[in-house]
């Protein structure tokens, strides 16, 4: 049972003009629709017409050799962490309430996103196959 | 036929935390929860607190926790619910005593978004003329009675105490979607910060807890779209 607290729900005042949220909501429903493209496409040419046990190198490298599949992978990398990575900020925004735990999940989430940003975009554009 | 309830009591001079107390009731399957809250506090005993004042669904003053389900005591029948019944405060207010939360942050949250016609031009000598399809925009949202039961449903709420709530947003758009209202800018400007309607996660708690049958995620939805569309 809660506590009687007289200073409860007393708010902040609004952020006068940010349209960070709003944005972001809608880039949440725009990156959805792109990854029902982008994903399930991916699925199936990885799980369901091949098998990701029997993919060899020569079948990415074959898939890298034109630059539509490299952008397809990094759309497909890029929109998949933007929307993962709002979700769960989103996530812990709502179930964090100590500010300072929430600011270290957030910092541990951002970074943990960039790593996997950097490594992901460094293999896509660097890839250069070998003979 | 016999009921067993069993009701979540808080007294804030002695007790630490909640506890629970169970009564045996005789009900008829047509009298309703509020009804079985009387008999205990008439007749078994007093110091059960709750409010009520209407009985009838319009006063919003007795929205709680039926059977793990946000709904008003006066309006839900015996028969509608599974015996034992389970009756607990609505949650993510303070408890101030038994059945009975402090309204206070909710009603901040109502106010923040100027709950009232905004219009300074001179209707002159009549009203302020609207078409049928004006008042359908937002005829659904008038129905609100202030229960809180979509509020204290919200599993955002629980957590993050400084969201605005959908009771805030259903009544914003009671007046956004008003034609004869001219406050619909400021009132978004307010729905669009962190703690506004954007912090809603489309649960649907809140349209399954009105007792009014208010689309209230879809209220909300609407609020949202404005924003984009006319910020
Ligand atoms: C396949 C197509 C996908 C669609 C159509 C989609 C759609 C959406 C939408 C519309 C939301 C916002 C929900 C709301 O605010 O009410 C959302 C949230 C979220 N999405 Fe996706 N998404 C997809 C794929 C993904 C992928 C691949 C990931 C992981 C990388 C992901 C992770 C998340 C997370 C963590 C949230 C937040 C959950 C929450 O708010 O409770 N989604 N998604
Ligand atoms: S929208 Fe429905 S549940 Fe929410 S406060 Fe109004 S009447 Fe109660
Ligand atoms: S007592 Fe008025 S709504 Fe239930």
């Amino acid at each position: 049972m809660m506590e009687t607290r007289t200073d409860w729900g007393r708010r902040e005042p609004p952020l006068e003009g940010s349209n960070f949220e709003l944005y972001g909501w809608f880039f949440m429903r725009i990156s959805g629709l792109l990854l029902v493209l982008l994903a399930v496409t991916h699925m199936f040419i990885m799980h369901v017409f091949n098998d990701t046990l029997n993919l060899d190198y020569e079948f990415v490298a074959a898939r890298w050799d034109t630059p539509y599949w490299r952008t397809f992978d990094w759309l497909l990398l890029t929109l998949s962490l933007l929307h993962g990575t709002n979700g769960v900020r989103v996530v812990l925004h709502d179930n964090i309430s100590d500010l300072s735990i929430r600011k270290l999940a957030l910092g541990a989430l951002y970074s943990t996103s960039l790593v996997f940003f950097i490594l992901g975009t460094y293999v896509i554009v660097a890839f250069v196959r070998q003979a | 036929m016999d009921i067993e309830l069993k009701i979540l009591r808080y007294d804030p001079e002695n007790d630490r935390k909640g506890h629970w107390e169970f009564y045996k009731v005789e009900a008829d399957p047509d009298e309703r929860i509020l009804d079985l809250l009387h008999k205990v506090k008439w007749f078994e005993d007093g110091t059960l607190s709750f409010r009520r004042s209407c009985a009838h669904g319009v006063c919003g003053s007795d929205a709680m926790v039926i059977n793990g389900e946000n709904m008003l005591a006066c309006q839900v029948l015996v028969k509608e619910v599974s015996n034992p019944i389970k009756i607990e405060p609505v949650r993510g207010l303070p408890v101030v005593k038994d059945l009975i939360v402090d309204m206070e942050p909710f009603m901040d949250s109502y106010k923040k978004v100027m709950p009232y016609l905004i219009n300074d031009k001179d209707p002159g000598d009549r009203e302020r003329l609207q078409s049928q399809e004006d008042v359908e925009k937002f005829e659904d949202t008038t129905k609100c009675i202030l229960c809180a039961a979509c509020t204290t449903s919200c599993p955002v709420f629980w957590t993050a105490d400084s969201y605005i709530g959908p009771a805030a947003i259903v009544n914003a758009h009671r007046f956004v979607f008003d034609s004869r209202d001219e406050g619909s800018k400021q009132r978004l400007e307010i729905l669009k910060d962190v703690n506004g309607a954007f912090r809603c996660r489309t649960a649907f708690n809140c349209t399954s807890a009105c007792p009014k049958g208010i689309q209230v995620t879809k209220a909300i939805e609407d609020v949202k779209r404005e924003t984009l569309l006319n910020n």
